[in-house]
């Protein structure tokens, strides 16, 4: 196995039960010297465990190989659209793993933890501030969880409104994230799907005509899914608070407006936003996150518990809200990110946020124009964070897929855009270079592309064949959902 | 750039936003350069409490001794600044991690599907119940106490929307066909270790799934919770990631038998070959993707079993390392060295004069304490001696809890932490 190719050539077949052997290992535990205290009954114990045995260079290049065979945003570009892949700046992990930080006990009594509390409360008030919505709970994990809140906010107060029973509908575009019609039903509620205006933006008619007593909430992603701003949402959060219903903000884009336009300005009722996305906190190959949901003064008593608050003699305690929605968390959130993501903030300041978005819709912007012409731009007008491309021109004249497009994308060394996403496009190449991409990297993404569209006419095969360059090769997805295998133990049986 | 975008500037790109509300006033401190960020969050660390002293809390979070060879690997930049895992060409690495985790959990907790980690323990385990009910088409959950607070409250927030009724039982007798689940905390709140068996038992026998919420690390030296008759396992993983770090980033495992696959919340990864041969010859090799991703709010949307998405990859991925750092062995010398030295710290503190460990049977890591003077009291001395004393549960309703204090001492708790908790308590014996 060659250092310069991790991995060798069936790296995958060999997890690491598969490798070391017995007798190996990487650490020692001390031996209890005391007077030894008998197990308890046999029946309680377990009697097999059947896990790796290596030592520990054996276990640091086994992953160490498999690091190799992961793309990061340090790695490169990585316009993954929605998602948000920033730099992230290292000093936001340095200073989140402080060892006082780390150490904290979730269970400390306030005064043991006033530093920790300190920063989240100040983190709470800047949140407050960039979004115009006054109050905020740090509690949600990630964005989903942070939906789920917002809307489960609603609830309690169509409750206490005694309206809950009539108001069973929540009205989702259908550009929407997945994760907002799964959380209104996972609350309790039908979706009832807007379809999208012919210039990509919210169809008010439809929203007018739908918009009942039977009605929750509306819930709008702004900026939406195609990098657009919803021009007159100022206007429909009117019509819909004037029909008894809420208007619910998906956040995750946030960082196209930061520091440009407020939700509570705009009439938003409770929003969650994506600190892992806008706020940069790196993604860990799927979370940890944080989605704190901000919200109005209404909905302020059913935020979830806990919120961060300054008491009277001066000490920070986490507190439940009089109404609250309750607990989301055994205890209090991803508090390591939710630190990472104030030092951002402290990092920045106002006219930092204000460059950053400033930036990433510059940059989203240029990527627009240097693409145009090789693929369709289903809705060609000047975008913000991110645009939205389609590879229908290609799979009409050349039977190349988006699919395709993207895996070819590996072989020029970048990641590939979020593909088929948001559904409305038809066949959907969705960019976001975000702001911290230098012109170079965006004029070498764009090339790439440029150079992908040209191959799509001369050599559709090889896109088709694609990526031919990266550790593995296209995989059968079909057979692993067909015949799962889902752990080692399997595997092992099937050998 | 500006140019070749056709704008003056960049405020101009912003001008679909409605001009009377832009560029708002915002009260943000000023920009801090990186001596100085590091100069403000060194002071904030130093805020809470030295970490130093001795500290018995447990109740949810507990000190482990991590291997240092969890952080080092997982503080690579490949694995912490990949997105999740939607081209498998290129992210092999967070995929075959994430089923070497899968492995490790269904080989804890006896189970044969683990999805890739969930929030935490407590959204897990709402997680469980909501498939429990959906599974069994029935309307309500049982709870059996001791067991964490935080999650009976999860559980109450995730089951508000189905209109699911919850229902907090004092003794499995109560259990009933109208419940889907019976959720089980191993071992439980107050530190006892659970004869799981007999509890399945009853449950199966009124069609009730069994729902063990276990500490991955006590399930070193316990019997799994799928060989004791568990359909269902969630458990907290944060403590074997690394530290405490004020509850988060946390870690839900969430494990589950065969029949319930396809209910599942959350991202799983599954096991497959490439699709053609590889460029330079041989045979199709084989590698990870997301699959039965058909359940996944991505796909299925309002009909999705979950809406998460993001959830807490790479603390799976320092658990797992930490889990096969220590082996089949180290695990279990680990379980039972944490075992041995709680057992003798509680002996000694049962052997001081006016203190007694009330006994619930067999335990793990976490003993009741009660002393000569009330709990409240008790609590108050030891923090003025500079001693963390533990969870007060002297308002639970459970007899053993009255006027007691929660400790918990693990293999990470140091000896001099120890003998200070022991000499502080005899003294305030002595006073009393
Ligand atoms: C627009 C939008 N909404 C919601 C989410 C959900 O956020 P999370 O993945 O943090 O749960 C995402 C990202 O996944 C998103 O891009």
């Amino acid at each position: 196995m060659s250092a310069l190719r991790p991995g060798g050539e069936d790296f995958g077949a060999r997890l690491s039960f598969d490798r070391g052997g017995p007798g190996r290992r990487a650490v020692d535990v001390p031996t209890w010297t005391g007077e030894p205290t008998p197990l308890p009954d046999a029946h309680l114990l377990r009697d097999s465990l059947r896990l790796p045995e290596l030592s520990q260079g054996e276990l640091v290049r086994y992953y160490t190989a498999l690091s190799a065979r992961n793309y990061g945003i340090d790695s490169g570009t990585y316009p993954l659209g929605s998602c948000t892949m920033k730099y992230n700046p290292k000093v936001d992990d340095l200073v989140a793993s402080l060892p006082g930080f780390a150490a904290a006990h979730p269970q400390a009594p306030a005064e043991d933890a006033q530093g920790t509390l300190r920063t989240l409360l100040e983190l709470r008030r800047g949140l407050a501030e960039a979004t115009g919505l006054p109050a905020v709970s740090l509690a949600p994990a990630a964005g989903a969880q942070g939906e789920l809140a917002g809307v489960l906010m609603i609830t309690r107060a169509l409750e206490d409104r005694g309206e809950l029973e009539r108001r069973r509908r929540i009205l989702v575009p259908d550009s929407a994230h997945g994760t907002n019609p799964a959380t209104a039903a996972m609350a309790g509620f039908t979706v009832t799907q807007i379809p999208t205006a012919a210039d990509g933006s919210l169809d008010r008619a439809t929203i007018e005509e739908e918009l009942d007593e039977s009605v929750a909430a509306v819930m709008v992603t702004a900026p939406n899914t195609l990098g657009l701003w919803e021009q007159g949402i100022e206007e429909v959060a009117g019509l819909i608070h004037d029909a008894g219903a809420y208007l619910y903000g998906d956040g995750a884009n946030f960082n196209a407006i930061m520091g440009r336009v407020r939700y509570g300005d705009l009439g938003f009722d409770v929003v969650h936003l994506n600190l892992h996305k806008s706020f940069s906190t790196p993604h860990g190959g799927g979370g940890p996150g944080a989605g704190p949901v901000c919200c109005s003064e209404e909905l302020a008593p059913y935020l979830p518990t806990p919120v961060v608050e300054e008491c009277e003699d001066g000490v920070v305690r986490l507190t439940a809200p009089e109404r609250s929605i309750g607990q989301l968390q055994q205890f209090h959130g991803n508090v390591g990110v939710l630190i990472r993501a104030y030092a951002y903030m402290r990092a920045l300041g106002l006219e930092g946020l204000r460059a950053v978005s400033g930036q990433a819709v510059l940059n989203a912007n240029y990527l627009r124009v240097l693409l145009h012409g090789y693929y369709d731009l289903p809705y060609d007008r000047p975008v913000l964070h991110e645009v939205v491309f389609s590879g229908s021109r290609q799979r009409r004249e050349h039977g190349v897929r988006t699919y395709d497009i993207a895996k070819r994308l590996i072989d020029h060394g970048f990641h590939p855009p979020t593909v088929y996403f948001p559904l409305i496009v038809e066949e959907a190449l969705m960019m976001e270079p975000t702001e911290t991409e230098p012109p170079e990297a965006i004029e070498a993404l764009a090339e790439a592309m440029i150079a992908i569209a040209e191959e799509a006419e001369r050599d559709p095969d090889t896109l088709r064949a694609a990526p031919l360059t990266a550790p593995i090769g296209r995989l059968d997805e079909a057979r692993a959902a067909r015949r799962p295998v889902l752990r080692w133990q399997e595997a092992e049986a099937e050998e | 750039m500006l140019e070749r975008v056709g704008v003056a500037d960049l405020d101009a790109l912003f001008a679909d936003l409605p001009a009377a509300m832009r560029d708002p006033a915002i009260d943000l401190p000023p920009a801090l350069t990186e001596p100085e960020l590091i100069a403000l969050l060194e002071e904030r660390a130093g805020e809470n409490a030295d970490a130093s002293k001795p500290n018995f809390l447990g109740a949810g979070a507990y000190r482990r001794s991590i291997p240092a060879v969890a952080a080092h690997l997982t503080s690579r930049s490949e694995f912490v600044t990949a997105y999740t895992p939607y081209q498998p060409e290129i992210s092999q690495g967070t995929l075959q991690s994430a089923f070497e985790y899968q492995s490790v959990v269904c080989e804890l907790t006896g189970m044969n599907v683990s999805n890739t980690g969930l929030y935490d323990v407590a959204s897990a385990t709402a997680e469980a119940c909501l498939l429990a009910t959906r599974a069994t088409r029935r309307g309500a959950v049982a709870l059996l106490e001791p067991i964490h607070p935080g999650t009976i409250e999860v559980v109450r927030t995730y089951t508000r929307g189905a209109g699911l009724r919850v229902d907090i039982l004092t003794s499995v007798d109560a259990v009933s066909e109208e419940h889907a689940c019976l959720v089980v905390q191993q071992p439980d709140f107050l530190g006892a270790i659970v004869d799981l068996e007999p509890l399945a038992e009853a449950a199966h026998a009124s069609g009730v799934l069994l729902v063990t919420v276990a500490d991955p690390f006590a399930l070193g030296l316990l019997r799994s919770p799928g060989d004791a008759g568990a359909d269902i396992v969630t458990g907290e993983g944060r403590d074997l990631a690394g530290a405490p770090a004020f509850g988060g980033p946390s870690l839900g495992l969430f494990a589950a038998r065969t029949p319930f696959m396809r209910q599942m919340p959350g991202r799983i990864v599954g096991r497959t070959q490439e699709l053609h041969e590889p460029p330079e010859g041989g045979e199709p090799r084989t590698g990870y993707v997301l699959t039965l991703q058909a359940r996944e709010q991505f796909i299925r949307r309002e009909r999705a079993t979950s809406n998460v998405s993001t959830a807490q990859s790479l603390i799976a991925l320092a658990f797992t390392i930490t889990v096969q750092a220590l082996g089949p062995r180290g695990l279990r010398e680990a379980a039972d060295l944490c075992y041995q030295r709680a057992h003798d710290a509680a002996a000694r503190i049962a052997a001081l004069p006016g203190y007694e460990t009330p006994d619930r049977g067999p335990w793990f890591q976490e003993f009741l304490v009660r002393g000569p003077v009330r709990a409240a009291e008790l609590s108050q001395r030891l923090r003025e001696r500079g001693i963390g004393p533990g969870l007060d549960v002297s308002s639970r309703a459970e007899p053993e809890a009255r006027e007691a204090l929660l400790l918990a001492v693990t293999e990470a708790t140091p000896d001099a932490h120890v003998d200070a908790l022991v000499e502080a308590l005899a003294e305030i014996g002595a006073d009393a």
